[in-house]
């Protein structure tokens, strides 16, 4: 009870905290804050186009989101995001543009999220595994990860991959195209509900479940959970590794409901921006969803009123979100 | 916990206030808002840019993209919007923002938009789009609103390369690119042909900034390429690397080198080095879009511009006399008046 | 009559809880005053206030003249010669003693860090106290003990008015604790003030002039003349003391062994650790481990436990080779493990009652890959009324209960299970007020009566005297001595123990 009452305060703040900050950037770049802001809630709350923007945005920062979050949970942080989504996004879009024709729709999806979910799962995985049968700091990890997810990827675009003159893939069938959801001339599309369930279906898992129990007691306390017989070290391996297909969701989503193929740079900076999201939502698996939606928001309004205030100002105003969060968060621990 | 809680709440209260007071005096302060033009009539078109990676002051690409923009404005009475995107996932969405206002004209300047404009000119079929540096992305026809300009860069770039090569002290030059894809492909092929076509046995170092779309925007490297040039014997080098490019051009300063610009005139970012600049008339083509939506003949498809449409060229001025010599001035425009009149044939790749 | 040393009223609470009520204290200079109480009824809290560590909401302080509470700060108590000694110690360990005491008050000379004037000051000290230490000794080197007499030597260099020291002997043998209360007596005798902190009665009753009882934040009594333990322990507790711990029947010479550890190597991290332990524990017997703390117990358990691995020899329960088994395997087989350091490994401290009590339970809570909450919440309603866990909230959280609920909180999820075979307990009760021993005891003795083998790692030999059938004593990692049956109640076994402890022969 102490923790909601915790996690609304820390919301709070955030916002307010980041609204003062922003406020001082556009006084500062010659704008006003008043007409600013309203401008920014009008684009983005306040039409439909602009609402199903917010909505795109936000869906695959629920996937990252909960990328970070549930292996924050069992006490690992996992910033190897950015890697597993490229990794999942280039073996979906391969892999669905490689699907016979004719296959129906809800199986071409099913097959093309699933390679999605493994792939990033996967590179999750060995995290995971480096991390703790090897005693390799999962940090660390990803950075390597990430760094070599990327240039393998690339490298295989350029080698074989990319059409003709472009940077990305062949386009995938439309039978594995997710369908949009019709918000006025805005990219949201099913993944948006898929990413509501997946964020519930994860709450149920670490509420309910001996897994998500094992993950909650290993990440508040390793040592008693251990002693207790919990299988701990499985359990943080299987918790890199959902998290991997997680992030792999979000490589999905762009695939199969935006872009319809694996493109260089497709959905680059998502995977770090998940970490403010978790950070934010205190790794509550459906908090989660609030706070990608305040990160859509932030997103989506940043270029609504692009044209008054410089392009910094969104990245600025997401850092504060974090630092906030992440201040809050080493006070609990402590 | 009871005191921690009066403190955190007065937190809130705290932030409240400090809210309330920079909404009150940033709006008193800030200057007042331009009043969409009256009088002087509506706008004759409302038309939008979205910039490529390297943003508005690349001084380079994007930047003359921009003048041709700003030139519009101020001549063709239109009214403008510009964003730049922050990062990748970003440019889709910025093109979205501007076609769901139903503006007149979209502009994406950049190859990396080709697949968004082709979608997006799909899903708002009463705005026009146009994109420079436009790549198609499949066998299709690109969507009758979509005009796709492009630029043989390969022939702006032969003769830039021939002007090297006829320069050069040390007959060793180099070409620093920026991100390697095909379009950049195109200047280094044209450059190389244009020096080997003058002076055979020269030879011609070639780097890339990277495989990503920072390469465009990586100064530091750019630097460190033009100076492993220059300390390897070239003593001209060419570079198509966007905002790269300034790295080049400081390392030419540094070693008193000549250094080939590009895009725009890139003379007065150091007078001292640069020898001339492969000109691509993007600004032209900017304006072009934007005079023909308001004269209504607007109209799709793929249009390339060469040595011939103006659309690229070099620059000979009185600036840059000091340091390209009339004979090679000569020889050049001579080469250009081939490549228009094909009896030379340049590669493209 | 003179203005004492220090006097000290206080209130002070952390959210809904009470952690002083007005408590008051007042210490004559010249004098050692026992600070006694329960775990939980603010001595610790109250002292630390007085140090400046603390603030507090309301009350008033002084220190030979008023002191402002609100502006009061552990800068401020020092310069008034107030020094304090902790349980566990402040030492550096890769410091010399001489830099250590010196540390944050360097001498200099020349604009340099004078070591040689260090130490000559940390010996000088040391001698007013009737003590001897090497000022060059690495504190790292040093026995709990030696460090911690050679810290009570440096505060008392800097603490002229009044030494506090805060439960100073839960981690010392016999031995050590009479050296310990010597240098205490010898402050006192300078002049000096001292608050012993503490809540056994017999350190109570060796060293202290003067005894003040604090009960749930209050001072609940007052003594400087002759008092009894009984009448501290009474007033400690509010009523009368629980009964003694009674030993388990005695199991038939043939009951099997139920826990066995055989020629057992568990190397601590750094070094020690368990070199060679043999010991057989039957079906209902009671078997305890007595030793200074560091001589290979802590390893000892967590090897059995299976927790840390075993380097050399087995470990069976109930006949069945666990020696690389997991946790989760020797649970089944029916080991229960009622860890050294509840915080570490016996409790989730973040995380509510009842999924504490599911975190030992998962096997009869589970239901496949789900966990039944109906079931942890009756399994948790039931252990928490069985066991006088307070509050009896399963959403509480753990860290929120009081050590002595804590710890009968761990007792009932391990030892109240179905299939309960063998027990392994490490200083159940430290840290826990009588009323909760009582019970933790008790529950031990059931359990043996039972069936249960039980092995008692403990420190206070009054635990192991009360209820083991056997007592061993572990020294520098192996099985010094043992004492069995009649020799346990003889008048000479906690000097024959003693001894043991400390690698003599008796």
């Amino acid at each position: 009870m102490t923790g909601r009452a915790r996690t609304i305060h820390l919301t709070v703040v955030a916002l307010l905290a980041t609204m003062a900050v922003g406020s001082l950037l556009m006084i500062v770049a010659g704008a006003s804050p008043l007409h600013a802001w309203g401008q920014l809630l009008q684009k983005t709350l306040g039409e439909r186009q602009g609402f199903g923007q917010v909505l795109f945005r936000a869906t695959p920062l629920v996937f990252t989101g909960l990328a970070v979050a549930v292996p924050l949970r069992a006490g690992l942080f996992n910033i190897g995001g950015e890697g597993q989504l490229t990794a999942a996004a280039l073996a979906c879009a391969v892999v669905a543009a490689a699907l016979p024709p004719g296959l129906p729709a809800p199986l071409a999806v099913l097959i093309a999220t699933a390679v999605a979910f493994l792939a990033g799962a996967a590179v999750g995985a060995a995290t995971g595994a480096m991390r703790i049968y090897r005693g390799a700091h999962e940090v660390i990890v990803a950075i390597g990860l990430n760094a070599i997810i990327a240039g393998v990827a690339l490298w295989l675009g350029n080698r074989s991959l990319f059409v003709g003159e472009s940077t990305r893939t062949a386009t995938i069938p439309a039978a594995a195209q997710l369908p949009e959801l019709g918000l006025a001339g805005s990219n949201a599309s099913v993944s948006a509900l898929g990413a509501l369930a997946v964020a519930a279906l994860m709450a149920w898992l670490l509420a309910r479940t001996r897994v998500g129990f094992t993950w909650r007691m290993t990440g508040q306390g390793l040592d008693a959970a251990r002693a207790a017989g919990l299988p701990v070290d499985r359990a943080r391996v299987w918790a890199m590794t959902v998290a991997g297909g997680m992030a792999g969701l979000a490589g999905a989503h762009f695939v199969l409901g935006h872009k319809h193929a694996y493109e260089d740079g497709l959905g680059r900076g998502v995977g770090f921006l998940g970490i403010a999201v978790a950070l934010l939502a205190q790794g509550e698996a459906l908090a989660i969803i609030g706070a990608a939606l305040v990160f859509g928001v932030l997103g989506q309004g940043g270029l609504a009123i692009a044209s008054d205030v410089p392009k910094e100002m969104v990245d600025v105003l997401q850092a504060v979100v974090v630092l906030v969060a992440a201040a809050s968060l080493g006070r609990r621990r402590a | 916990m009871y005191r921690l809680r009066v403190r955190t709440w007065r937190l809130v209260a705290a932030l409240v206030v400090v809210n309330a007071a920079l909404l009150i005096i940033g709006d008193a302060l800030a200057p007042a808002r331009p009043q969409p033009a009256t009088g002087a009539g509506a706008p004759r078109a409302r038309i939008g840019l979205v910039f490529d990676v390297g943003g508005k002051d690349d001084r380079s690409f994007n930047d003359v993209a921009w003048r041709g923009l700003v030139r519009a404005r101020d001549q063709l009475g239109v009214a403008i919007t510009t964003i730049e995107p922050s990062d990748g996932a970003d440019r889709e969405a910025a093109l979205r923002q501007l076609a769901a206002q139903h503006l007149d004209l979209v502009i994406g300047v950049g190859f990396i938009f080709s697949a968004d404009l082709e979608r997006l000119a799909r899903e708002f079929p009463d705005v026009a789009f146009a994109g420079i540096d436009y790549a198609p992305t499949g066998p299709d026809q690109p969507p009758p609103n979509l005009a796709g300009l492009r630029f043989r860069e390969h022939e702006g770039s032969f003769i830039v390369g021939a002007i090297a090569g006829l320069s050069t002290r040390t007959r060793t030059v180099g070409f620093v690119g920026g991100m390697k894809i095909p379009l950049i492909r195109k200047f280094e092929a044209g450059y190389v042909a244009g020096v080997k076509h003058v002076c055979p046995d020269c030879k011609v170092f070639s780097a890339y900034a990277g495989t990503e779309p920072k390469a465009f925007a990586d100064p530091a490297l750019g630097q460190e390429l033009a100076l492993a040039q220059y300390e390897g014997g070239a003593d001209i080098v060419f570079h198509a690397s966007g905002k790269t490019g300034a790295g080049v051009i400081a390392a030419a300063r540094a070693k008193g080198k000549r250094v080939i610009g590009v895009d725009s005139d890139q003379f007065h970012e150091a007078p001292c080095c640069v020898l001339t600049s492969m000109v691509k008339q993007v600004d032209v083509a900017v304006f072009d879009a934007v005079a023909d939506v308001v004269a209504g003949r607007f109209r799709g498809g793929i249009r390339e511009l060469g040595l011939a449409d103006d659309g690229v060229g070099f620059v000979a001025n009185a600036d840059n006399a000091h340091l390209l010599s009339a004979d090679v001035v000569t020889r050049a425009r001579a080469l250009a008046a081939d490549v228009i009149a094909g009896r030379i044939e340049v590669p493209s790749q | 009559m003179t203005a004492p040393a220090m006097r000290v009223r206080a209130s002070r609470r952390f959210g809904d809880c009470v952690a002083l009520a007005d408590a008051a204290l007042e210490v004559a200079a010249g004098t050692v005053h026992a600070l006694c109480g329960e775990n939980g009824a603010g001595k610790s809290t109250l002292m630390r206030v007085v140090y400046g560590l603390e603030r507090a909401d309301r009350g008033e302080l002084e220190l030979g003249e008023r002191i402002d509470l609100a502006r009061h700060g552990v800068a401020q108590a020092q310069a008034r010669g107030v020094g304090m000694v902790h349980q566990h110690g402040m030492l550096v360990p890769t410091l010399t003693l001489a830099d250590n005491a010196a540390l944050g008050h360097e001498p200099v000379r020349g604009g340099r860090y004078d070591r040689a004037a260090a130490a000559r000051a940390l010996v000088a000290a040391a001698a007013r106290l009737g003590q001897r230490l090497d000022p060059d000794a690495l504190a790292g080197d040093l026995t709990v003990g030696e460090q911690q007499r050679a810290e009570l030597a440096m505060v008392a260099a800097r603490a002229t008015r009044l030494l506090i020291l805060d439960e100073p002997t839960a981690l010392l043998a016999p031995r050590e604790v009479d050296a310990l209360f010597a240098m205490v007596r010898a402050f006192a005798d300078g002049g000096g003030a001292v608050v012993l902190v503490t809540h056994k009665l017999d350190e109570v009753m060796a060293v202290a002039d003067e005894v003040t009882v604090l009960r749930a934040g209050r001072t609940v009594a007052s003594w400087s003349a002759e008092v009894t333990a009984a009448e501290i322990a009474r007033a400690m507790i509010g009523g009368e003391p629980p009964p003694p711990a009674t030993r388990a029947p005695t199991p038939a010479a043939d009951a099997a062994i139920a826990l066995a550890i055989e020629g057992v190597a568990a190397p601590g991290p750094r070094g020690g650790g368990a070199v060679d332990v043999t010991l057989r524990v039957a079906a209902g017997e009671v078997v305890g481990v007595a030793g200074v703390e560091g001589n290979g117990q802590r390893e000892l358990a967590l090897a059995v436990a299976g927790l840390a691995p075993v380097a050399r020899g087995a470990v069976a329960v109930g006949g069945v080779d666990v020696t690389r088994a997991t946790v989760a395997a020797r649970r089944a087989l029916g080991l229960a493990h009622v860890p050294e350091d509840r915080h570490l490994h016996g409790l989730v401290q973040g995380a509510s009652v009842a999924d504490n009590v599911a975190l030992g339970r998962l096997a009869e809570v589970g239901r496949g890959p789900l966990i039944d909450r109906a079931a942890v919440a009756t399994l948790t309603t039931q252990l928490l009324a069985a066991h006088d866990v307070r509050p009896a909230d399963p959403a509480a959280r753990a860290g929120a209960l009081s050590g002595g609920n804590q710890q009968k909180l761990v007792v009932a999820r391990e030892l109240d299970r179905p299939g309960l075979r063998a027990v392994l307990a490490v200083h159940p009760t430290r840290g826990v007020d009588l009323a909760a021993s009582a019970r933790i005891h008790a529950r031990l003795r059931d359990v043996a009566a039972a069936g249960a083998a039980v092995l008692l790692i403990a420190a206070d030999l009054d635990e192991l005297l009360a209820l083991c059938h056997r007592v061993v004593v572990m020294h520098r990692g192996a099985l010094a001595g043992e004492l069995a049956g009649a020799a346990l109640a003889a008048p000479d076994a906690r000097a024959r123990l003693g001894a043991w402890m400390v690698g003599a022969t008796p």
